[in-house]
């Protein structure tokens, strides 16, 4: 595969052509996914003989907060693109997909919150991945008001990839922190490649089938979003010549 | 049809209404803004257009 034909997707008119045709299949399929594996898990499952029916939060759970990292992993890697070969759609990916990111995030911190009740006996507890969550929550928030904030787009561009490349320690402290301290409340990694560390298959399938789901999802939100942020960059542009002419 | 969710079923049932109504939300309004810029570059390029 020739790396650099990936180039051509830079250009704004390319990237809209190819995502016309490539959207309603992304999108069809993350439906597809999201109901069968929500279905699935919420109504087809066990209860767990420790958690009682709160495992069927892990549905949620779990492929929101892997989204709410990788997403902001998917905006440092679209940022350095910025930073290094100053390609506008990349740019543009970067701020589509901080909403989404966001809302992953809020999904991961209020299904934690509401299944740490029952089980660990607090909503909240200053755990390392907990608050290291937090702390991703605000630069999400922190992100999108910086882009909000600077009326020159190149100007935005460039430093929201210097807070993205901040906020990417604590996307991977949110990943790792259980491993960093050994300590707090949050269990081990739900997902692991070593078989032995996964839950049981009765669990594994149908979560296997969510996480699908959020991640065409999100790829689906994100496509849509960069068009849109693609054409809402092409009209300021647009008004800013009309005003200069007129 | 619906599972017994036991005593924690205030819980299960609240994270899955937080959760869709977030996610449905979200995507509706993705949409309708995808939606509105489409339509005013739309206006904005005719004008540019009839304007030369």
């Amino acid at each position: 595969m020739n790396l650099n034909a990936l180039w051509e997707y830079a250009n704004p008119k390319k990237f809209i052509q190819t995502t016309d045709r490539v959207l309603p299949w992304v999108a069809g399929l993350a439906a597809l996914a999201l109901v069968l594996g929500l279905i699935w898990g919420f109504f087809f499952t066990p209860v767990d003989y420790r958690q009682g029916s709160t495992v069927k939060i892990i549905y949620l759970h779990v492929p929101s907060a892997l989204m709410a990292i990788n997403a902001w992993m998917m905006m440092l890697v679209t940022s350095l693109v910025w930073i290094v070969r100053r390609h506008h759609v990349s740019a543009l990916a970067a701020r589509a997909a901080a909403p989404v990111g966001l809302v992953m995030t809020v999904i991961a911190l209020i299904t934690g919150a509401i299944w740490g009740q029952p089980m660990w006996g607090t909503w909240w507890a200053w755990d390392p991945r907990l608050t290291s969550f937090l702390i991703l929550f605000l630069f999400y928030l922190g992100y999108i008001a910086l882009w909000e904030a600077i009326e020159n787009d190149d100007t935005a561009a460039d430093l929201t990839s210097i807070l993205c490349l901040v906020g990417s320690v604590f996307a991977l402290l949110s990943r790792y922190a259980v491993n960093f301290w050994n300590q707090g409340l949050h269990q081990g990694a739900s997902l692991s490649l070593d078989k032995e560390e996964n839950v049981a298959d009765v669990f594994w399938y149908p979560l296997l089938v969510c996480i699908a789901g959020f991640v065409l999802l999100f790829i689906a939100l994100v496509l849509l979003r960069t068009r849109t942020e693609i054409r809402a960059r092409r009209m300021r542009v647009l008004l800013a010549r009309e005003r200069m002419g007129a | 049809m619906m599972p017994d969710l036991g005593k924690y079923a205030e819980a299960v049932l609240s994270s899955y209404a937080v959760s869709i109504a977030l996610i449905i939300g979200l995507i509706v309004l993705s949409v309708m803004r995808a939606n509105r810029v489409r339509k005013q570059l739309q206006e904005i390029e005719n004008k540019v257009k009839r304007h030369g």
